[in-house]
């Protein structure tokens, strides 16, 4: 049969196999200046992105800091107002039937039909990937398998429990496997065995070389995952860099101290200041932000940023040497006369990745105290 | 799940080249079409086999509901001109069948969007339009066959099918276009607030509107400024001009819409699909707005 004369427009993305792209950034994520806005909020505020081929990257940032909307402009769901996106080689608002055929999608909820089985899930979307009827059978087993789900297969999907759905979600789009899998917010809801259940999963995918772009609240979960994280607030990339730049920057630990007595909170912050020093916090406040025009914002943040809670009663510090910085507080509280109520050592909490990296709260943190 | 050594992605490698390719021909894509439409009618009937318990129930309630107004109220029912009241109401209970389905393609729709499954559909290779093709398809199968087990259901009550068999014909297809017309206005508000408690609004409104009609009584018999309304409910077109097709008794009225059930029985769904279609294509294809 004589192929037809193709439109102009999709001469250039015709030429293009799954492997070789159509555009020459031969990245698997490539948005610049991207931006979305709902009535007068900006969702997505000239967000820029960038993930290599092969790479797992971390989206990381608060509820409203436009990571689900930028999923959903790269999966094709969402036409963004301005700005460029590219998926696989694709652009998403011009050819995103090309996207489509490339990627896989994880929402925030199990996005699938709940009356039927696990396997008659997975066989519905394998015959709307054209596998045909036994090649969707047998695709649909092959995933359960792999999902630890066989025994399940064949129950309906609303007497599965959290973490199973997850999997099964997570299977569903692995049907034809995608060239960049998106996952938004994998774990949150999840209990620890369902999370590290999805963490595994997310591993061994990104060892058979897939790209993988996911979205997280969780510093950890970046941590664990990523090769590289971005952190987004207000719908734009404040700093990105791999997990370690990143947390040297913020230091890794910080040294937490709740005080009995609301009237000796500015007396302690002065002091825990000076207890874990100049010396004691992370000198490495280079290297980890990105060399994109509009980053100067992340450059002016303060690698020692001391946080003062009044309403709780607490002051928090970075600290480099956990118990020489846990020995140094104490002593000093002591001498000083001040009654310190718990103290602690723990990691840095996205706020406080937050406060340090950019040096301004999070979009969701209200109290006027922290920014202070 | 990381200590799989087959690899099953291997397999799907050869796949994955066949079915990587986007359709760039307008065959190809009227293949495609075709194909993701009868895949997403099949999901509707995996579902019924699934739970035939409850596909069971869903057509045992028109039955019900005609077998209540039957025995229940019927003894005290006389139909004003003459006739049984039976033959009269049957026809009625048909087109409510028909009617109810508005609430059950909104039902389905709005699961879809709330549950995700409507993103992920959209998000994969498969023709957008194969998701509203299929919804219609699998409800007019549904409802066909609900048709059936009503028509069984008059027949068993006293009703009867007096016209010739054309007449006949023209009366289910009449009732067909009336569940059409639903179907489209429940794809447009599932789609303009697909939101569970809108279902449960439209849930409860659809009773006052369904028996704002003629189709368990004479609009006469309402107040004036009711009756009138009642009259001209797309419903009560439907019933009457197959109440006249079927040579069952109607209720005697020399109104404008009674006189003139058929043409607005063919009108009215014609209307309400020319109002519908665009606004929930529309809507639709905005979901990326």
């Amino acid at each position: 049969m004589p192929s037809p004369p193709e439109p102009t427009a999709h001469a250039d993305s015709r030429s293009a196999t799954p492997t070789a792209p159509a555009t020459g950034t031969g990245h698997a994520v490539h948005v610049r200046a991207l931006r979305k806005t709902y009535g007068d909020k900006a969702a997505l505020d000239g967000l820029d992105l960038t993930v290599p081929r092969g790479t797992v990257h971390a989206v990381l940032g608060p509820n409203g800091a436009g990571k689900t909307t930028a999923v959903r402009v790269l999966t094709t769901l969402l036409r963004p107002d301005s700005g460029t996106a590219e998926v696989a080689g694709h652009d998403v608002t011009t050819h995103p039937d090309d996207v489509r055929h490339r990627i896989g999608l994880v929402g925030q909820h199990a996005a699938l039909d709940e009356e039927l089985s696990g396997r008659q899930n997975l066989t519905l979307f394998g015959r709307l990937h054209h596998l045909g009827r036994a090649g969707s059978r047998r695709r649909a087993d092959e995933l359960l398998a792999r999902f630890d789900l066989a025994d399940t297969g064949d129950k309906a999907i609303r007497h599965y429990s959290g973490g199973m759905r997850r999997r099964l979600d997570l299977a569903a789009s692995l049907i034809v496997r995608p060239e960049v899998l998106f996952l938004d917010e994998p774990t949150t809801g999840l209990d620890p065995r369902g999370r590290a259940e999805v963490w595994s999963a997310v591993r061994s995918l990104a060892g058979d070389g897939t790209t993988v772009l996911l979205t997280t609240q969780y510093l950890e979960e970046a941590d664990q995952l990523a090769d590289r994280v971005s952190l987004l607030d207000h719908g734009r990339r404040v700093a990105e860099g791999t997990a370690d730049e990143l947390k040297r920057r913020i230091g890794a630990d910080r040294v937490e101290v709740v005080l009995a007595d609301a009237g000796q909170v500015d007396a302690a912050a002065r002091l825990v200041a000076a207890a874990v020093g100049a010396g004691a916090v992370g000198a490495g406040a280079v290297g980890a932000c990105a060399s994109d025009a509009g980053m100067g914002e992340a450059g002016t943040g303060t690698a020692d940023a001391l946080v003062v809670d009044r309403e709780r009663r607490t002051v928090s510090a970075p600290v480099t040497d956990r118990m020489a910085a846990l020995g140094a507080v104490l002593r000093a509280a002591g001498d000083a006369g001040i009654v310190i109520e718990d103290i602690a050592l723990r990691r840095p909490t996205l706020d406080e990745v937050f406060l340090t990296l950019t040096g301004r709260a999070p979009a969701r943190v209200q109290s006027p105290e922290a920014a202070a | 799940m990381s200590t799989h050594t087959t690899h099953p992605d291997r397999a799907v490698h050869v796949r994955t080249a066949r079915t990587l390719s986007v359709p760039r021909t307008p065959a190809a894509r009227l293949r495609r079409v075709v194909h993701d439409s009868v895949t997403m009618t099949g999901r509707g009937a995996a579902h019924w086999r699934r739970r035939p318990g409850q596909f069971a129930m869903e057509l045992a309630f028109p039955v019900m509901m005609l077998v209540m107004f039957a025995y229940f109220l019927g003894g005290g029912m006389a139909v004003e001109g003459g006739g049984d009241y039976r033959e009269f109401l049957v026809p009625g209970m048909f087109a409510l069948t028909m009617a109810f389905g508005l609430e059950a393609t909104m039902v389905a729709l709005t699961q879809d969007i709330n549950r995700g499954l409507l993103d992920r559909f959209r998000s994969m290779p498969i023709a957008p339009s194969s998701i509203l093709v299929g919804r219609s398809l699998n409800d007019m199968a549904v409802s066909a066959l609900a048709l059936t087990v009503m028509l069984a259901a008059g027949l068993a009550v006293g009703w009867r099918w007096n016209g010739s068999l054309t007449e006949g014909l023209a009366a289910v297809g009449l009732l067909l276009l009336l569940r059409f017309a639903m179907l489209w206005a429940g794809i447009h508000l599932a789609l303009v607030a697909g939101k569970p408690e809108l279902v449960q609004a439209v849930q409860i409104l659809v009773w006052p509107v369904v028996f704002l009609s003629n189709a368990f009584t004479g609009p006469d018999s309402m107040p004036g400024w009711l009756g009138a309304i009642a009259d001209w409910n797309p419903m009560s077109a439907t019933a009457g001009a197959v109440r006249e097709l079927f040579d069952n008794p109607t209720w005697a009225s020399d109104s404008f819409a009674a006189q003139h059930a058929v043409a607005l029985a063919v009108a009215w769904p014609l209307v309400i699909l020319a109002v519908c279609v665009p606004l929930a294509v529309r809507r639709f294809s905005a979901l990326s707005r």
